[in-house]
Order: structure tokens, then sequence, then C-alpha cells
């Protein structure tokens, strides 16, 4: 018990003195994770709504590849980019291997087909004979999809809060493509796995207390966004 | 009158099957055409058509004049509107979704407001504006659904079975509501309805569609007593049909002979046609064999009950006169004449409740 007591204490102390360190590791966590997120929405938002609302033939495939790789364990995602961005693979000559470039790219590959499937099942929920009403009232395609996005706001949510979720967690991509350089790709997860294979518990509970209250802050505020309602 | 829409030659092919045949069929400035047909015989496919939402497997349409590209009907959709069975409304408050269709058309802020509170006043539902859509009733949905469409002032309003999914009290007022609404503004509309009431109601002409061909089109009031076919006579209540052969013809009296008596109708077949005489049950007036008044009705045929049937205020009464009449009559007069099977009457009807309708 006092293990974990000593760790909460470690953390609010580390919280309150601003230790340089921990800041920085903490702000390229958010940095890194936040961009990820962002890029996988600029990927998932769109090729989620195509997948939809379009009619193709090869519509089905692509979803079972999307339902798919919302399960893609991270290790394995940074185990593909490594290969891609090793010193001797077809992206070797940029140089991002080990760099926070390298940790957005594998967090962006995990984060997108969660963002697409669940954007895509927002969408799928909302009633199909809106998008004809739509059209009837002479809404142009772009209109049709503000309009559908908007009437989908809250599990669009749902589905950038998975994505965030899903990536400021993550922990084996990071290590594998950022290599927990102390000072240049060192993560939040990545720091406490090696704090705990160091012995250093308290340390790691309080990066963990960190990481923790970074992941609620950042639901809390979407969820706030989500669920404010319209005066009714 | 001029044809705002233009339907020609129209087929629509699902899986290789024809669904819908409509040779010609156009809609006229400022009139409510009432597409009637019982269900599954492609009402809400022709509807889906004519708003341009569904693409034609063969055919063309033509608005004023202009025929509307499959690809790019954009511009005819902002010149039309759409009201479906659900109100459909976006999950916001009911200004915005009156507004939506205004703002889809990039109208000024100011003329969208003006019209959009104007809509909904007119709708009366004004007093709901700032409520969100989502907690609305099913009446007042469908109110806020109309002054949606209805503000955007389109040049043909589609209305497709917008009453149907509401309760019987909600839907007579609105219903009301609306038919002074288009009545006063001259709206062109096209109504898609099973419900015959509603289309006699609404429609200023009807269209018949029966099994995904168009049968009929004429005012409402000729579509009930003088329908083309049996199908259609069938749909709008006619319940007895009695081949028989014309006799004679004048003055637009048509004598036709039955199996062994004879009956007068309003008609011009000509003698030797063969022809189905149809009836409905409400035209038919029983008496009890001792006392027949003296009426207009020219035609009169004695047969025993075989079967009585309630139906709310009414009574549905079945005879034997050599074949099986059908007659409709209140339930206080099949108390006075004591109805029950085997007691014989007599049943009189009018020339002009007997329609003729040609068969082959």
């Amino acid at each position: 018990m006092s293990l974990i007591w000593e760790g909460l204490v470690h953390a609010v102390q580390l919280l309150f003195s601003a230790d340089p360190e921990v800041l920085s590791i903490t702000g390229l966590s958010l940095r890194v994770s936040g961009i990820a997120t962002l890029v996988s929405l600029l990927v998932g938002l769109p090729l989620g709504t195509l997948l939809a609302l379009g009619h193709f033939p090869t519509r089905r495939f692509w979803i079972s590849l999307v339902n798919t790789g919302m399960a893609l364990p991270p290790v394995v995602v940074g185990l593909a980019v490594s290969i891609f961005l090793w010193r001797s693979g077809p992206l070797g000559d940029l140089r991002l291997m080990y760099t926070p470039t390298a940790i957005i790219i594998a967090q962006t590959v995990i984060a997108a087909p969660v963002v697409t499937g669940l954007t895509l099942a927002a969408l799928q929920q909302l009633n199909p004979r809106l998008e004809l009403q739509l059209k009837g009232l002479g809404a142009s395609r772009l209109q049709i999809v503000w309009a559908l996005w908007r009437e989908a706001r809250l599990p669009l949510l749902a589905a950038v809060m998975a994505g965030f979720g899903s990536v400021i967690s993550e922990v084996g991509a990071s290590m594998m493509v950022g290599g927990n350089l102390r000072g240049q790709t060192r993560v939040l997860t990545t720091a406490i796995v090696l704090e705990n294979s160091k012995g250093e518990f308290a340390v790691a509970i309080a990066l963990s207390v960190i990481l923790m209250l970074l992941a609620y802050l950042i639901n809390l505020l979407l969820t706030w966004v989500q669920q404010r309602r319209l005066r009714e | 009158m001029s044809a705002v829409l233009e339907v020609r030659d129209l087929e629509i092919l699902r899986d290789g099957r024809s669904v819908l045949r409509v040779p010609q069929l156009s809609v006229e400035e400022g009139e409510v055409l009432a597409v009637i047909g019982p269900n599954g015989a492609g009402k809400s496919t022709l509807m889906l058509t004519l708003c341009a939402l569904l693409t034609p497997s063969r055919g063309e349409l033509r608005f004023r004049g202009q025929p509307i590209p499959s690809r790019g009907a954009l511009a005819y959709r902002r010149r039309t509107s759409l009201v479906l069975q659900e109100p459909l409304l976006m999950d916001t408050s009911v200004y915005d979704n009156a507004a939506s269709g205004l703002r889809f058309r990039g109208l000024p802020r100011a003329e969208t407001q003006r019209r959009a509170q104007h809509w909904l006043e007119r709708l009366g539902v004004a007093g709901l504006a700032q409520r969100r859509a989502r907690t609305l009733s099913g009446g007042e949905a469908q109110r806020v659904s109309l002054a949606r469409a209805l503000a955007v002032e389109p040049e043909i309003l589609f209305l497709d079975e917008p009453f149907s999914a509401l309760d019987a009290p909600t839907r007579a007022r609105l219903l009301d509501d609306l038919q002074t609404l288009l009545s006063e503004t001259r709206q062109t509309a096209v109504f898609v309805t099973h419900d015959l009431n509603e289309a006699l109601l609404l429609g200023t002409r009807v269209a018949v569609l029966i099994a995904g061909e168009l049968r009929q089109v004429a005012a409402p009031q000729q579509v009930f007593s003088a329908p083309a076919d049996p199908e259609i006579a069938a749909f709008v209540g006619v319940e007895t049909y009695l081949p028989a052969q014309v006799i004679s013809q004048q003055d637009g009296l048509n004598l036709v002979a039955a199996d062994g008596f004879q009956i007068e109708a309003l008609g011009q077949q000509p003698p030797g046609r063969r022809v189905y005489v149809c009836l409905r049950p409400e035209d038919i007036t029983l008496y009890t064999s001792a006392g027949v008044p003296a009426s207009s009705a020219r035609n009169r045929l004695s047969g025993t009950v075989t079967r009585t049937l309630p139906q709310g205020p009414l009574v549905r009464v079945t005879l034997d006169c050599g074949f099986p009449l059908v007659a409709l009559i209140t339930r206080s007069s099949a108390e006075e004449m004591g109805l029950a099977p085997g007691l014989p009457v007599q049943a009189a009807f009018k020339a002009s409740a007997a329609h003729l309708i040609p068969r082959p």
C-alpha cells in the first residue's frame, strides 16, 4: 500500500513542482497523440462518410477492412512502420526513424481505422431517408454531408474520443518507432515502461496518474461539448 | 392551364423487371394532383422520380418545357420541395429546421428569417420556434416539416403520404389546414396517398396507379363514379360487377341486359357492346317487399338477404338477386326493416348510380 501512496504523493509533487522533464514528456505525448488524432480525423471522417453514403461495388470489402483495422495491434503497426522507415527501408531516406514524426505516423495508422469505422457507424445509424429528405429540400452533396455530420455529431465526437484514447494510451508502436529517446521521443507510456523496468515504481505511478488525468481531462472536455443540450 | 412538369414514356426497372410505366402524365400550374393506388402500386417510386431523386430507366421529365438532366438535377430540386411520411426533422431547433431549405439555397439572412417565421405561423407552430425539434409530437413535427417545405416557396410541392403516420384527429385537423392553405396560395402540388378521402379532399385531379401502371387520370368525382376499369373500380369501392350486354342507347341512357333482367344506366355505349355494370354499395337502397315507395330509382331488383355485417354506424348487406349484390345501409334502417338472412327484399338504384365499363 505504501508503494501506491508514495507514488501518488510523488505524482502530486511532480505535478506541482513543474519538473521540466515531466513537462516535456507530457507535452510531447499530448502533441504527438493530438496531431495523430487530427490527421486520422482528416482521413477517417471523409473515408467513413464515403463508406456510409457511397454506392460502389467494393464497399463491403473496404468496410470489412476498416473493421479489422480498428483492432490493429499497436506492435504490429510499430513493426510495419519501422520496416518502412528503417534506414534501408522504402522511406529510409526521409530519416524519420526514432523521431516524433515516426510516432505520429504510427499512431495515425492506429487511430485512422478507429475514426473511420466509428464515423461509418455514426452515419449508418441515422435514418436512411434523411439523405433523401435533404436532397428533396434542395441540398447539394456537400450540404447533405455537412447536415448529416451535424446530425451525427454526438457519435462523431465519440469517434474522436476513441481515436485519441487509442493512441494516447498506446505503448508498443511508440517504443518501436520512437525508441524512447530521452528528451527526444520519450512519451508518457514509454517513460512508464522504462521507470517500471528500473523498479522506480513511484515515478511510474506518478507518470501513470498524469497520463490518466490527461486522458480524463480531454474526454471531460469532449463529453462536455457532446452533452451540451440546446435549450428545450 | 399549362404543364409545369411533364412525363413521357416513363419506365422504371428494378432487377430487370418493370415496376412502373407511365406513358404520359403532366402536372398543371396551380393544381393538386393526387396520386392514389393500393400499397405497392408504385406511388412512391413515381413520386421519387418526379422529384428527380430516382433516375428513370427510360423516358423523360420536362420542367416548364425543359428536360431535367438525370445528373445535375440540383437546380430543379431547388425549385421544388418535398414532404415525406415521416417528418425527418434535424436534431436542432424548430426554427432552424424551417429555415434549412432556405439556407441550402443561400438566401440572405433577413429573408430566411422572414419566410421561416411566416410559414411557421401559417402552419400554426410559430410558438414552438425555439423548441428542440426532437421534443415535438407527431402532428407538430409534420407541421414543421410542411413549413420547412413551403418556406422555399416551391414551384411544385411533393407530398408523399404526409398524414399516414398521424392519429385520426390530428390527421383530420392537418388535412383541413393544408387544404385551406393549398387552395388559398394556389400552390402546385403532387400528393401521394392510399387514402381515398384525402385524395377527394385535396386533389383537383386524381391519377390512379395500379400494379405499376397509370390507369386513369381524371377529376376526383369522375374516378369515383366512373372508374375506367374493374381494378380501379374495386380500389375506389365498387363492390358489385355484373356482366351484361347493351341493348339500346338513347339520350345518354343505356339499357343493358344481364342474366334474366334489364338495367338502365347512364352511358353512351353502342348496342351490342359487352359491359360490366358497376354498383357502389352506398348507392343501393333496400325496401322490404311490403312497402316500395315511388322514387326516381329506375332500377329495381328482387332478392333475399344472405348476410349482414355491421360496420360501425353502417351495415353491409349481401343479397342474392341471382348474383351477389352488396348494399351499405344505416344501422337504424337495417333494424327497422328487421334485416336477417333469408328475408326477401327489393333493391333499388338510380340509373346514374350504375356505371358501365366495357369488357372484352
